[in-house]
């Protein structure tokens, strides 16, 4: 058999001949990189073009297509020292792309008017107060209008859309009461014009716009580079498939590329990465990232795998299957819609602030315009009066006060490792106040490992390391990495299903099962010690020793899990395993609240239950079982090693192999509502201040844009604390953000 | 005041030269990789290969 890798699914076929590839790229920290890997590309012929793009860690590749095979591209990476995997551009991406480029553009039209505007103003004013003529006024006005009216139409647009939006629907937004701000106060400026009057607020109109797009800017460009890292990541995981092209040849494909009724081959120590039934081969096969159980299931011709399993014994040839009724996978995706349909819509602050807002200053405005009339005043004044109070109020730090926390905090939050997907997650992770965890692969770390290295003589263990990296099976592998093993043996026999053999310095060494290193009894001993645990025993001639393998608890969970006790949160374990698993994680952790042995299903129920009894739940968890459950919780997190499934389900991802991530963000994330509440009750003192001033017909276009300008700088300001948790800074760990080059990189 | 008829034109028309410069340079991608574009600056040019001396490996010390 011979088997090649074909990536040609992610190839673009350009009109004038050439072909690109955008390649993810692990390892690139700064720019000796990037100049090392644009040189290296260039060396390989007929590579017409590569450039890296050093925020996103990404690579473009052109070539003149056909004349060249673009593994060789990853190759030459591969050989420069970066890991690179080719990189489906999801549509939603370019889509967020188009999206920032139109507010950038909208910012850049908004802020041209806004400066050009303001510079007529000051003249007008200025002038006002010392010896400008009436035409010269109406010509500086006119003037304004001219830039102005087209500069909203254009810039006010991201606006325009979501209010009338919110219209449809019949709700309210921030962006109603900014609207009808904006198109009042150029309204009512070109008839002041036309009225030759002192005073028009143009300036104001477009000064607004320009601050907002700046605030909704940078929200949408930092989810957006959290995003970019999110796909990095998954493109980097690798998902391939080996599928039969006929009956001899294999290929190594993506799996978007696989549809049902391929034939594909998967090998000891491989992830399964589709769903289907065995047709050839008798394996067992790790099911945790899928149910929660440890413990190993055998599987023969016939029997249905899901994606997400690891196989561990034998090869197997698995005909890809749809998703067939009355599998785990079907009934998984089933209770997800359910739960995403049931999930109620949640109300953002800034959406109930405006509910608020809106009719009350929409109020004030008419009591002003009536208050004017019966005080005697003219029509037209007690209009432009009630206008201005509109124009006044218009939320300007309003408009800021959230997305500005929102900003730094995410931000925060990617240096501390966690990405989050939705754009209110923020909000509420910040009320969660209870946290449900699952147990394998959360709680644990989804690698099995050693756990009685130290007892075993280094001599022995660097040898059983060195045999181990010979074969692919996952406790093999373990034992690999705790001997940190680099070199493997030569010609070892691996014996499938039972072990590998060599002979090293004319001994023959062994490692596999007990049976077949006659470690039977050593075996035991270990297994009546830690019952939970893996065994794989090693035998050098008459000595043998057995490694107890399991899955370790994330090093600093029991830290983790006591200080959110600490801070008040109720904790709990929900996991798919054996009771007497779950028993001793919770045992370790300290914590009393447990469930073992739970259905995707009575993980909903007891989500459920909790947020019935009033609980926010912030639910935690990586399996495919878990996935229902996330999104049935109020806000949801899942460790990057989740299957595809699971992290869509979830509102974010964090990475490493820590837990710290988890308390960070809940710390983060509360800090940034404490943050989004004072900036909401500093734009009311704004309003405080500045209403009664335009109530009583004080508030010339001067004073607006003094309020204006000074109240936003106030909240963006009060913003920029958002970027430290508040408790325990000094275990403030980023995990992003570090720009020393590691490893010495060259290109040639 | 006559000269603010060639004054405020002449504003005008500059302001919306760097608009557009802006605008083209948004659009010609010079945004997209403001880290990269940061380092892109200081790099010796003899380190950004072209592909026509790409053949040869550029020749650095150390």
């Amino acid at each position: 058999m011979t088997e090649t890798r074909d990536i040609s699914h992610f190839i673009e076929h350009l009109d004038n001949g050439r072909a690109r590839i955008n390649l993810a790229v692990e390892g690139i920290t700064c720019a000796a990189c990037m100049f090392a890997i644009e040189n290296g590309l260039a060396a390989v012929p007929d590579v017409i073009h590569a450039r890296v793009n050093l925020t996103n860690r990404r690579v473009a590749v052109e070539w003149n297509d056909g004349k060249l095979d673009p593994v060789r591209v990853i190759d030459r990476l591969a050989e420069l020292g970066y890991k690179a995997h080719p990189f489906d551009r999801r549509r939603a991406e370019a889509e967020e792309e188009q999206e920032s480029r139109f507010l950038l553009r909208c910012l850049a039209v908004a802020g041209f008017a806004a400066m050009n505007i303001m510079l007529l103003s000051v003249s007008v004013w200025s002038g006002n107060v010392t010896d400008i003529t009436p035409e010269q006024r109406d010509f500086f006005h006119w003037l304004s209008a001219l830039i102005a009216l087209p500069a909203a139409a254009y810039a006010g647009q991201p606006f325009f859309r979501s209010a009338i939006g919110a219209l449809i629907d019949r709700r309210l937004n921030m962006d109603v009461p900014i609207t009808l701000g904006v198109l009042l106060a150029l309204g009512m400026s070109v008839v002041e014009t036309l009225h030759h009057a002192e005073h028009a607020y143009f300036d104001s109109a477009v000064m607004l716009l320009a601050f907002l797009l700046t605030g909704r800017f940078f929200d949408q460009n930092m989810r957006r580079r959290t995003r970019a890292v999110a796909s990095n990541l998954a493109a980097l995981r690798a998902e391939t498939v080996v599928k039969f092209v006929s009956a001899e040849e294999i290929r190594e494909v993506p799996v978007a590329a696989v549809r049902p009724g391929d034939l594909v081959l998967v090998r000891p120590g491989e992830r399964i990465a589709v769903d289907g039934v065995v047709i050839e081969g008798r394996s067992e096969i790790d099911q945790s990232l899928v149910t929660g159980e440890t413990a190993h299931v055998p599987v023969e011709k016939g029997a249905s795998v899901f994606a997400g399993t690891l196989n561990i014994g034998g090869t197997l040839r698995i005909r890809v299957a749809a998703a067939a009724k009355g599998t785990l996978l079907d009934e998984v995706t089933r209770l997800l819609d359910n739960a995403i349909e049931a999930r109620s819509r949640y109300v953002r602050l800034a959406d109930r602030a405006a509910r608020l807002y809106a009719p009350v200053v929409h109020l004030t405005a008419f009591a002003t315009l009536a208050g004017w009339v019966i005080a005697g005043a003219t029509w037209h004044d007690a209009i432009i009066t009630a206008i201005a109070v509109l124009i006044i109020t218009c939320p300007c730090a309003l408009g800021l006060a959230i997305p500005a926390v929102q900003v730094v905090a995410s931000g925060a939050l990617f240096r501390a490792g966690v990405l989050l997907n939705a754009g209110d997650a923020i909000e509420r992770l910040a009320e969660a106040d209870t946290i449900v965890f699952d147990k394998t692969g959360t709680l644990t770390l989804p690698e099995p490992e050693v756990v009685n290295a130290h007892d075993i003589p280094a001599e022995v263990l660097s040898r059983a390391g060195r045999l181990a990296l010979t074969s692919r099976h996952p406790l093999a592998a373990a034992v690999a990495r705790a001997a940190g093993a680099k070199a493997p043996v030569g010609d070892a026999v691996e014996e499938p299903g039972r072990g590998v053999r060599a002979v090293i310095d004319g001994v023959e060494v062994r490692l596999g099962r007990a049976d077949f290193c006659r470690a039977d009894l050593q075996a035991e001993a270990v297994r009546a010690g830690d019952p939970e645990a893996s065994t794989i025993a090693f035998r050098m001639a008459d000595a043998c020793y057995v490694f107890a393998v399991r899955q370790r608890i994330r090093s600093d969970a029991p830290a983790i899990v006591a200080r959110l006790q600490r801070q008040g949160f109720a904790v709990e374990i929900l996991s798919g395993d054996c009771a007497a698993a779950v028993e001793h994680v919770a045992r370790t952790l300290g914590v009393a609240t447990f469930r073992a042995g739970v259905q995707p299903a009575d993980k909903i129920a007891h989500i459920e239950a909790l947020k019935r009894a009033g609980r926010k739940v912030l639910m935690v968890g990586d399996g495919l079982n878990d996935a229902p459950a996330l999104a049935a919780a109020d806000v949801s997190l899942s460790p990057v090693s989740a299957t595809h499934l699971t992290q869509a389900a979830a509102d974010g991802v964090f990475l490493g192999d820590r837990l710290t991530p988890v308390s960070n963000a809940v710390a983060l994330a509360r800090k940034a509502r404490r943050l989004m509440r004072e900036n909401l009750w500093l734009a009311v003192v704004y309003n405080l201040i500045a209403v009664p001033l335009a109530i009583a017909g004080l508030a010339t276009p001067l004073v607006a844009a003094l309020a204006m300008s000074g109240s936003s700088v106030l909240v963006t300001a009060n913003a920029l604390r958002a970027r430290q948790p508040e408790h325990d800074p000094e275990k403030w760990v980023p995990v992003f953000g570090t720009r020393s080059c590691s490893k010495e990189k060259r290109g040639a | 005041m006559e000269v603010l008829v060639f004054l405020v034109p002449m504003a005008l028309a500059l302001g919306l030269l760097g608009l557009g410069a802006f605008l083209w340079s948004l659009k010609s991608g010079q945004y997209d990789d403001l880290d990269g574009a940061a380092w892109r600056a200081i790099g010796h040019d003899d380190e950004i290969a072209t592909p026509a001396t790409a053949s040869e490996p550029p020749q650095r010390a150390g």
